[in-house]
């Protein structure tokens, strides 16, 4: 897909972490705040005045222009890239399906946000009151009252220099803050489902992003055009085609065709989810029986989908439940809970929150068999996931594929059995950093496997014989590298790398 | 990820970049919505059409209670708002407005802006706010000169003694 090559382009130079394409929703949100805080400031010196409005706003340029004029900048420009971030926000969640099913939420909420965003921003540009302003009002009203809204023509409001008058610029401050107010309030609920939310992004993409903005500022400060005239009508204007790009298209067009067309694509997204044809897969189960009220699964959730609720037979216990509506079946819970070891003697391992498409004890009795079946000198276990890097042309005699529906759902536990019970190493194909289809699946794993987190991998399992790859579904060939390298490494260090008691579960003493 | 330098470079380039794509669609390309020599003709009216009123006779107003008696019964509803506009003897506008609610007791509006070369003119504006009458009850005629860019607003007002331009 192209845009996960561009991503994987830019992941070169930032990371994962640092990738603005990979955190767009945070980025999208540090921007927001850096028009609110530079808004504040606006708002603190702008009066409100007909004339006073331009001349208030004109001072910060053009004799404040080291304070009001780089935070009248900045608001302009993160208001520009604020735009630029929503789209592509859009985009990449059109372009990988992230619409539909435990998602849907998610989508139907952004889109109103759209719709604000831009208005707030049309909205904003009034308040200067140059000949700029003076050309999105009188265009924007006429486009308003096309609609059947409006007792009387809107666009009447700006017919001559008299009709305007200082009560407007107090009502469009009111609006321009209002606006993004209720897009905050929006936006909360926009990721109100989802866990672990990134609030903002990493620091080096926020001081990195603010870096740009502030140069850009310095270097072509945001200045107003001549005053609004009403008496005349401005024949060049040089527009921002972030926020303004209506006006043309209208001119172009008619008001009739843009409105058809804004309602149509704004049906269009709402509708996209309900078009979709996409199965929904099997949601994860709880078994009360083999859950201790840990709650881990709860934590790790990405998408909020478990909660605790009191234990049907166990007094003062807990026990987890799955709201099927918000489960993204990834089984990122089955690999948070402890119950899902396959050192457990149970001829049938039941965990405690499992995955009915590819349950853990479905999990342990493969990898029993795929290990019975390798051969060669050094055995390898690979663990994949059904969205990462292709694991098909990597099996063979020496190297067994174990593929999950996320890497966040494999136990550390499974590696540690994997190692005594016939692998002499486990390498596990992590996604990219922020790569995960399920957002935290990769990180998790990380977590786990590097003893930052609950379930840790055991201290006895040597690291020696424990990779971690971070591939995505393109890197296939590198996959393929690393294993060779992970398998010439283990030979070299054979001699000196402690291996793990052998362990057989059918014989084990407490079987 | 490439080594520290090379990516620190990649990074100030990207976001160089990313500053001077939002840099340069702040501003430009430059929109034209005129051509130089054009002047804009906007004729914005809000009026209440006229109604036909009838004086109560005697005995109407002795059948009606007392505190109903008003001389005048008019109709709720508005009559239609006829407009004409001409330049230099060609006709540019020529409309009917209704009246707006749902018992057609509402204002009347419109809103037209036409795009006009600059130069003069010979203007005339004709309205009629009374459908059920002949001619035309306001009239306006007069000679005008459009500069490039500038905007003539038609309007009216019965306090200002009806149509008028500015």
């Amino acid at each position: 897909m192209p845009l996960l090559r561009c991503e994987e382009a830019f992941d070169r130079f930032f990371g994962g972490v640092d990738n603005p394409l990979r955190h767009l929703g945070a980025l999208g949100l540090y921007l927001l705040w850096i028009i609110v805080g530079t808004g504040l400031y606006l708002y603190a010196v702008l009066d409100t005045g007909v004339a006073q409005v331009y001349s208030s706003i004109g001072y910060l340029s053009e004799e404040q222009w080291y304070l009001g004029g780089i935070l009248r900048s900045l608001h302009r420009y993160a208001s520009d890239a604020f735009i630029l971030v929503m789209v592509l926000h859009l985009v990449r969640e059109w372009a990988y399906g992230r619409y539909t099913g435990f998602r849907f939420y998610s989508w139907i909420t952004g889109i109103p946000l759209i719709w604000l965003a831009f208005a707030s921003g049309i909205g904003g540009y009034w308040i200067v009151w140059d000949q700029l302003a003076q050309f999105s009002a009188v265009a924007t009203t006429e486009l308003l009252d096309w609609l059947p809204i409006f007792s009387e023509p809107s666009a009447r409001n700006f017919l001559a220099p008299d009709t305007v008058n200082d009560r407007l610029f107090t009502l469009l401050v009111f609006i321009h803050i209002g606006l993004p107010i209720l897009m905050m309030a929006g936006l909360w609920a926009h990721v109100h489902r989802i866990a672990h939310v990134d609030h903002l992004p990493s620091g080096k993409l926020m001081r990195g992003t603010a870096l740009a903005l502030l140069v850009l500022s310095l270097l072509k400060p945001a200045l107003s055009d001549a005053p609004a005239n009403l008496a005349t009508t401005p024949a060049e204007t040089r527009l921002d085609w972030f926020i303004l790009f209506i006006h043309p298209l209208t001119d172009l067009s008619s008001p009739a065709v843009i409105w058809a067309l804004l309602f149509a694509l704004t049906a269009l997204l709402f509708a996209l989810p309900f078009l979709s044809r996409r199965k929904s897969a099997a949601v994860a189960i709880v078994d009360p029986a083999n859950c201790n009220g840990c709650a881990r699964c709860q934590i790790d959730c990405p998408y909020g989908a478990v909660i605790m609720a009191p234990h049907p037979t166990r007094r003062s216990y807990q026990v987890a439940q799955v709201d099927a509506d918000l489960c993204a079946s990834c089984g990122i819970c089955a690999g948070s809970c402890p119950s899902s070891t396959p050192f457990r003697s149970r001829e049938q391992l039941i965990t405690g929150i499992d995955m009915p498409q590819l349950p853990v004890n479905a999990l342990r009795a493969d990898l029993e068999l795929k290990l019975a079946a390798l051969t060669g000198k050094t055995r390898i276990v690979v663990f994949g996931c059904d969205h990462g890097a292709s694991l098909a042309s990597i099996a063979a005699a020496d190297t067994a594929v174990m593929r999950l529906i996320c890497t966040g759902m494999l136990p550390p536990s499974f590696v540690e059995y994997a190692l005594r019970t016939g692998a002499d190493g486990v390498l596990v194909a992590n996604c990219r950093e922020g790569g995960c289809e399920y957002r935290l699946g990769e990180r998790w794993t990380r977590e786990r496997l590097t003893r930052q987190r609950e379930p840790q991998l055991r201290e006895k399992v040597p690291v020696e014989r424990l990779q971690i790859a971070f591939v995505s579904a393109n890197d296939s060939r590198q996959l393929h590298h690393i294993l060779i390298e992970f398998r010439a490494r283990i030979e070299a260090e054979a001699d000196s790398t402690k291996k793990l008691q052998p362990y057989l579960r059918r014989t084990a003493h407490h079987a | 990820m490439l080594k520290p330098a090379a990516a620190i470079v990649g990074q100030a380039v990207l976001y160089g970049a990313f500053a001077a794509f939002i840099g340069y669609f702040a501003t430009d390309p430059v929109y034209r919505q005129i051509p130089d020599d054009v002047a804009l003709i906007k004729v914005s009216f809000s009026h209440l059409g006229d109604r036909e009123c009838r004086k109560r006779t005697q005995e109407e107003l002795d059948k009606m209670a007392r505190n109903m008696r008003a001389p005048m019964d008019c109709p709720r509803e508005r009559s239609d708002i006829k407009v004409e506009v001409d330049l230099d003897d060609k006709n540019i506008l020529k409309q009917v407005l209704h009246p707006t609610g749902l018992y057609k007791d509402g204002i009347s509006t419109m809103y037209k802006r036409f795009e006009v070369k600059a130069g003069e003119y010979k203007l005339a504006v004709r309205m009629q706010d009374n459908t059920a009458l002949e001619g035309w009850r306001f009239v306006k005629e007069e000679k005008i000169t459009l500069k490039p860019a500038q905007v003539l607003v038609i309007d009216f007002n019965p306090d200002k003694g009806g149509l008028f331009l500015k």
